[in-house]
């Protein structure tokens, strides 16, 4: 019998005791921030979207090597003797035309793993956060700053310059290999 | 009352009938979405958020939006349910809640009809309900359904004997059925409400005081289970196993059941108001009889009526956001063996002190 | 005489209340339980094989989509696996940093669990509470290492960055606000007469079972088995922090019921802040960066750890041959344990019981299907 009312005190106690912190968040401002106009303060190492400043890169295929889902995809063009491509903002020399740098956005998991190996920091993570694209093909970033012709241009020479220097290396070997007969 | 004024006027019974069974109507309505707005803002502030901000000037017109999308959703009717039953259901149920309005005296000229079994008669028709609801669950032809269907009904049923006993109560106080009679004697001040004593005089009122108490609280805890909401919403659970009697039903007559269920919260709610606060009645003297144009009064009366209606709504609101469901066997186990008791107990005290 | 039959019912893979991609399969005799079997799989990534592919330091942001709720602690394991098979020497800060924000990853996890629980119950105001909560928690990690769920953070010699400057004061900061939010938490549904009557003597654990199935975790302390790997099988720095262990009492009913495994939680919150404020005095300075290694190639040979995941014991096997790449990663989950007691728990149950025990073992299914 006493347990009876025991349970009803308590039920009444306790449900009046919710009731009552309920009614005091009535009045506690709302922590709901309105997105399109106002916008969350992002902190200083917030990671979203990837930058490549292609400047400072050398081609190196470090960051590409690092990612552990594949999605940068590097092709080089070694440089041809007479041309100098200068040198990076901290020091170091540039050998290599890079004439494919794609990143794909939609395989990228975000985890920051290529910022860390790169050289020269030209790989870093921006806070951009809003970049959403209907088609999916949208969302394959191009950061090469060739332009077709250009790269088109730096394949030629390369590969002009390896026959040529096949060329003569193969000249030189068989005038190598006559002297060496006339010499017999 | 209006009726009447309506016939001097029109001079025709059909019409000044209409007009006068459609008033309730225009005020149901714009309650019902002025309801589920609220609900919403009210359920976002309780939770530290906002609530609709977007449509309308800070969401007001929300629910306008959701009637426009509900009505001109396609309404999909599953092939092997019975369909004269399927459609009738929420017409049935939309019925029942609103056919209470007839005899709730909104101010003291209006009242729908002024029958001498008001109460009585507010209590039969709200039993409609559970005859739509299990249309609706047979209909769907969903065994999750049937089951949400018979659990809800038996929860209607059952807490429609603690409503009873208290009305039996306040009826052995107040000699009388009708509400319109029962508002007019809790006049003149709020000393004079039922919930405080009432309108009688001498030693007996102060020793009513604490079972009047207790009758109002029985009768505003089935009234929650009577309209389906936490803790007592085991039909519209939408986390429990069976996902309630409404699944299958889609667009405009979703929206009837939604409409039906906050008609009917404000129709138990204005039942508790009438029985126990004075109904229309205000707390203290009306400015039309201080400025002397009597004609304000009954507008008055009406502000306080929905005023004390919306202000119960609003608990019943506060109680959803606040706590967790009850299981079906324990929503009976609360029911017959702690409401019935109590109520009959308060019952025959109550009519004990009224004799002696 | 009447002809019964069972019915079989299908918590289906799509589910509002629970926790995940998961099948559950009920067989009822009209409303009581007799069978209940789990279907998983939904959420199967091919986790364990696709590390014989990767290198050490890849498989870490791998490693974090495991337990998505409490990423840190993945992460802190198999960091401490490779450590202890290359016989790495992490740097006294490094061990501080990573008790604190493994505590702090402990207190976000066991609030989405108490949160959803009670919305599973029914009441839906506790939820945004502890989301609420979460979110300053999620505000300082982001502040640590930039990201909000899934984090890259902890690695194999050391950590990715070091703490904000300011981090310590906000980490202060939150303690002070969220003690007396754990207090209205109580109130509002701990200890509240219907939420008691939904969960006491539901789902009962007996010891026997617990110890029988391998339970870990506040399952197992739920039952009354004082048994916490930060206290028996220490590792990194536990041992020098001051802290209980809560055991389940029966309090409200009895010993291993639903209200017990949900308290734990509530009181292993609790004990977690003392860790932190504990953590926090005693930091020292130094070089986060030291210990780490150019390349990641442990010698020959496989290793056992195990850590205190929020859910449970948390076990790392991995087998190396000597190669940039392991040769077989293989993961305990704790989740996939304790998915396994449910046929016990919901024998003689009624339907609307599954939710809440379902709710009180703490799963994630991205555990359990890696």
């Amino acid at each position: 019998m006493r347990d009876y009312f025991k349970n009803i005190f308590n039920a009444l106690f306790t449900i009046f005791i919710g009731m009552k912190i309920t009614f005091k968040h009535l009045f506690v401002p709302a922590v709901t921030i309105q997105y399109p106009e106002e916008k969350p303060n992002l902190p200083e190492r917030t990671r979203n979207r990837l930058y490549v400043n292609m400047d400072d890169c050398i081609g190196c295929d470090q960051c590409a090597r690092a990612c552990p889902v594949n999605c940068i995809t590097i092709e080089t063009v070694k440089s041809v003797p007479p041309e100098d491509l200068g040198k990076t903002s901290n020091g170091k020399k540039k050998m290599l035309h890079v004439t494919q740098f794609d990143i794909d956005f939609a395989k990228c998991c975000y985890c920051q793993l290529c910022v860390f190996p790169c050289p020269t920091e030209c790989i870093y993570m921006t806070d951009i956060y809003e970049f959403a694209e209907i088609r999916r093909d949208n969302l394959i970033y191009s950061f090469v700053t060739l332009t077709k012709e250009e790269i088109a241009e730096k394949k030629d020479n390369f590969t002009k310059f390896e026959a040529e220097k096949a060329a003569k290396a193969a000249k030189a070997k068989t005038a190598q290999a006559k002297n060496s007969e006339i010499n017999k | 009352m209006i009726y009447e004024f309506l016939y001097n006027i029109i001079g025709s019974h059909i019409i000044a009938s209409i007009i006068s069974a459609v008033f309730p109507l225009m005020f149901l309505v714009p309650f019902a979405l002025f309801a589920v707005y609220l609900e919403r803002k009210v359920s976002g502030h309780m939770q530290d958020r906002l609530g609709p901000m977007r449509v309308g000037w800070h969401g007001w017109l929300q629910t306008v939006a959701d009637i426009i999308k509900l009505v001109q959703k396609e309404d999909i009717t599953a092939s092997a349910t019975d369909k004269k039953l399927f459609n009738f259901a929420p017409v049935l149920v939309f019925a029942g809640s609103y056919a209470a309005f007839a005899a709730i005296p909104f101010t003291s000229i209006y009242i729908g009809s002024n029958i001498d079994l008001g109460i009585l008669y507010i209590v039969a028709v709200s039993s409609f309900v559970v005859a739509g609801i299990l249309m609706a669950g047979w209909a769907s032809n969903n065994k999750y359904s049937l089951l949400g269907a018979m659990r809800s009904a038996a929860q209607i049923i059952s807490y429609e004997i603690p409503t009873v006993l208290v009305i039996l109560s306040i009826i052995v106080i107040s000699g009388t059925l009708n509400l319109m009679t029962l508002s007019e004697q809790q006049s003149s001040s709020i000393y004079n409400w039922m919930i405080f004593g009432g309108a009688v005089v001498g030693w007996k009122k102060f020793v009513l005081i604490p079972f009047l108490m207790i009758g109002f609280l029985v009768i505003y805890i089935s009234s929650l289970a009577e309209v389906n909401r936490t803790p007592f919403d085991i039909p519209e659970a939408e986390s429990e196993l069976v996902s309630g009697y409404h699944t299958e039903y889609s667009g405009m007559k979703f929206a009837m059941f939604f409409l039906a269920e906050y008609a009917n919260m404000f129709a138990v709610s204005a039942v508790v108001v009438a029985l126990f606060l004075g109904g229309y009645q205000s707390p203290f003297g009306y400015i039309g009889n201080s400025i002397g144009l009597v004609w304000l009064i009954p507008f008055e009366q009406f502000f306080w009526f929905a005023a004390k209606g919306i202000f119960f709504v609003f608990v019943q609101m506060w109680l959803r956001w606040t706590l967790p469901r009850l299981r079906v066997d324990q929503l009976m186990v609360v029911c017959w063996k702690y409401l019935i008791p109590i109520s009959f107990v308060n019952l025959v005290i109550i009519a004990l002190i009224m004799v002696l | 005489m009447l002809k019964t039959e069972q019915m079989v019912l299908n918590m289906g893979p799509q589910h509002p209340s629970t926790h995940g991609v998961l099948r559950l399969e009920l067989e009822l005799d009209g409303e009581v339980i007799n069978n209940v079997t789990p279907h998983i799989g939904y959420l199967h990534r091919c986790f364990e094989k696709h590390c014989e592919a990767m290198t050490y330091p890849q498989i870490i942001p791998y490693v974090d989509r495991m337990d998505y709720l409490a990423a840190m602690y993945n992460e802190f394991g198999f960091a401490l696996t490779i450590e202890r098979l290359m016989d790495i020497q992490v740097p006294e800060r490094v061990e501080f940093i990573r008790v604190i924000i493994g505590e702090l990853q402990r207190i976000a996890s066991h609030l989405v669990a108490v949160g959803t629980y009670g919305l599973d119950i029914g009441a839906f105001t506790p939820f945004l509470y502890c989301f609420r909560d979460r979110e300053k928690i999620l505000t300082l990690f982001e502040m640590t290492c930039g990201a909000r769920l899934l984090y890259n953070y902890i690695w194999v010699g050391g950590l990715s960055h070091d703490l904000h400057p300011d981090f310590i004061r906000y980490t202060k900061e939150f303690i002070d606000y969220f003690k007396p939010n754990l207090k209205e938490l109580n109130d509002l549904l701990t200890y509240n007469k219907i939420f008691i009557d939904r969960t006491a003597n539901i789902g009962i654990l007996p010891l026997e079972t617990a110890i029988n199935y391998g339970v870990t975790g506040p399952n197992l302390r739920a039952s009354g088995f004082k048994w916490d790997l930060r206290r028996d099988d220490p590792y990194s720095i536990y041992d020098r922090f001051e802290f209980e262990i809560p055991v389940g009492q029966g309090w409200y009913g009895t010993i291993g019921d639903c209200w017990d495994r949900y308290y734990i939680r509530i009181l292993e919150m609790e004990e977690s802040l003392k860790i932190i404020e504990q953590a926090i005095e005693q930091i020292p300075d130094g070089d986060i960066s030291s210990a780490i290694p150019k390349r990641v190639k442990p010698p020959e040979g496989q290793i056992y750890t195990r850590v205190e995941n929020p859910r449970g014991e948390l076990g790392y096997f991995i087998i190396s041959k000597g190669q940039l790449q392991p040769h077989r990663v293989k993961v305990r989950a704790p989740s996939f344990v304790s998915l396994s007691i449910m046929n016990e728990l919901c024998k003689g149950h009624l339907v609307a019981d599954v939710v809440a025990i379902l709710g009180s073992i703490d799963i994630v299914l991205g555990e359990i299907d890696r």
